[in-house]
């Protein structure tokens, strides 16, 4: 018991922090915190946050960086909802936005890659151009899919078992198979020893370019997955859809305890992160606080998360 | 196969970086259960030469050949399949992570999709490490982080996990750099280990010092050239060193003529 504290303490530790914040909350407004509408509200949204972030866990611990997932969802979520207004068929649509979406990853692994640019600037020129092109072509105006409702297609990804939205299965079931691959598969260990040491990697024979585009591409695959969410739940596809995640998946992954160098990462880490965040704004306006409360809570609990981590012994080597 | 046939024999092997010629005219060769230490300053050409052997670099010129049979489309990955480990100069470990992760870097046990098999991994890095390679320390252990090791362990993890693939030659590039005493006569030890299991090794170090105890031959490089080859029983430590300094002077070696050139 004590080995297993040992070896996940940054896992035991983001646990603590979340049950601190929900006791907080709880306390402050008993009231919402047992009814059980909140957590439906929050698990309507909450599996795209969860989706996302143990994504981009893959992407941190290679060393490695992606800001474009954001306009990834955008582009897969017009792909997405022009086709199935085009055809009438939801799966045409998905099918076609989970090819587009890991092909925009896949360029970004090749200018990663074979061009050799820095994945923090290229990922973020690719997050404008690729919003700029959404905005160009639809100047503007959005899509609806209102007539998905209640459909098969619609219930198998945002309907509800009892009361709780199924989107919720969907966000644990990919957090596991996440998991899976990140800590039992040669994918997730290859991603790590990268992201530790590229040189003894290839030393080692491992191709670290082809898991480096691999890396990329399941972060597009993920942002596309993501997307499929982000239209169904509204019934509606906007231009902007995505925009807003960027800073709020990332402070997930990190206040999870994946350390910003590169090497190691959590994905159980990952997945309370997205539990904190998730809860976090609906907490602070149940607390009786106005929503501007909110961006600062949100500074104050990542500030505090990497001082905890800081004490927890996660420090660079 | 019996022990005085060669395993490795470069022919001619030459190399140039534009128009440095970083190699010219290398004929060398390393038997069976033979231990090679490869002497030569910074820049003499000994790291070109090993990234030629394990398949990192391809000659301009020259042939290979492994077990008597020439070596084709050589790589760093076929170097490896016919048994040919090295312990680079970084010691290529990933340091956040554990030893029987570290142990299996690139080559785990793994079932067909690909999962790896950590208890099995867990308990051939235990048997590695306790009865093979004799490490009593408490802090190696399978789950201990590498980079928390002793440069001494880290060296002897990345030894025994050259042995453990029961490599028919390891390379050792500058094992004994940033060591102290303690743990370089720990490595030296390892590299003592390596012929007793009848493998065979080639250790390169600028140290003659540290070479000329454990190993069976000098081969000295410079300027892109072997300039010498020794049977340590024709030569005493303070022969090779008086050579060495001619070398380091005028780059050539008295005697050389005589050397056993294959």
């Amino acid at each position: 018991m004590k080995n297993l504290f040992q070896k996940n303490k940054m896992e035991f530790s983001v646990i603590g922090a979340f049950i601190i914040i929900m006791l907080a909350f709880f306390i402050a407004n008993p009231t919402v915190f047992l009814s059980f509408n909140t957590y439906k509200a929050v698990f309507t949204v909450l599996p795209i946050t969860i989706i996302l972030t143990v994504a981009l866990v893959f992407m941190i611990s290679s060393g490695e960086l992606d800001l474009s997932f954001p306009s990834i969802i955008g582009l897969s979520a017009w792909t997405f909802a022009g086709l199935t207004k085009l055809t009438g068929n939801p799966y045409i649509g998905m099918f076609a936005a989970l090819v587009v979406g890991s092909l925009a990853g896949l360029i970004n692994g090749l200018l990663v890659t074979k061009l050799k640019l820095s994945s923090l600037v290229a990922t973020l020129g690719m997050n404008f151009l690729i919003r700029g092109f959404i905005m160009i072509f639809t100047q503007g105006f959005g899509i609806s899919l209102l007539f998905l409702k209640d459909t098969l297609f619609y219930n198998i990804f945002v309907g509800h078992i009892g009361n709780l939205p199924i989107q919720m299965i969907w966000g644990i079931l990919f957090a596991i198979f996440a998991w899976l691959l990140f800590n039992r598969h040669k994918f997730g260990a290859y991603v790590c020893y990268i992201g530790d040491n590229t040189m003894s990697s290839k030393e080692m024979g491992i191709k670290v370019d082809n898991i480096k585009i691999l890396t990329f591409t399941l972060v597009g695959f993920t942002a596309s997955f993501a997307s499929i969410f982000v239209v169904l739940i509204n019934q509606m596809f906007w231009p902007t859809a995505g925009e807003g995640y960027l800073l709020v998946i990332l402070s997930a992954v990190f206040l999870g305890g994946t350390p910003t160098w590169g090497g190691i990462g959590t994905i159980v880490g990952g997945l309370v992160g997205a539990f904190i965040i998730g809860f976090l704004e609906t907490g602070i306006i149940a607390s009786g606080l106005t929503g501007f409360y909110t961006q600062f809570f949100f500074g104050l609990i990542i500030i505090f998360s990497l001082i905890s981590h800081r004490f927890a012994g996660l420090t660079k080597k | 196969m019996g022990t005085h046939e060669n395993l490795l024999k470069l022919v001619n092997i030459g190399k140039s970086f534009g128009n440095i010629v970083a190699l010219k005219d290398i004929n060398f060769e390393i038997g069976n259960n033979e231990i090679i230490g490869l002497l030569g300053d910074n820049g003499a050409g000994k790291s070109t030469l090993i990234k030629i052997i394990t398949g990192v670099y391809k000659p301009d010129v020259g042939e290979m050949f492994w077990k008597g049979e020439k070596l084709k489309g050589y790589s760093a990955t076929k170097a490896r399949e016919i048994g040919i480990q090295t312990v680079f100069q970084d010691r290529a470990l990933a340091e956040q992570h554990s030893l029987w992760r570290n142990i299996f870097m690139g080559h785990e046990i793994s079932g067909r999709f690909g999962f790896i098999n950590i208890k099995k991994q867990k308990e051939e890095t235990k048997k590695l490490m306790t009865e093979i390679m004799g490490f009593t320390s408490s802090a190696v252990t399978p789950d201990a982080i590498v980079g928390k090791m002793s440069g001494g362990e880290r060296q002897g993890v990345a030894i025994s996990r050259a042995l453990y693939f029961n490599a028919d030659l390891v390379i050792l590039d500058e094992p004994t750099t940033g060591l102290s005493l303690k743990e370089t006569k720990r490595v030296l030890e390892f590299i003592e280990g390596i012929k007793e299991r009848h493998k065979s090794c080639i250790f390169i170090s600028h140290n003659i010092y540290h070479v000329y105890p454990i190993v069976d031959r000098i081969v000295v490089v410079d300027r892109g050239k072997i300039v010498g080859s020794f049977n340590k029983c024709d030569i005493s430590l303070e022969e090779l060193v008086e050579k060495l300094y001619l070398v380091a002077e005028s780059g050539k070696m008295c005697g050389a003529s005589e050397a056993y050139m294959p």
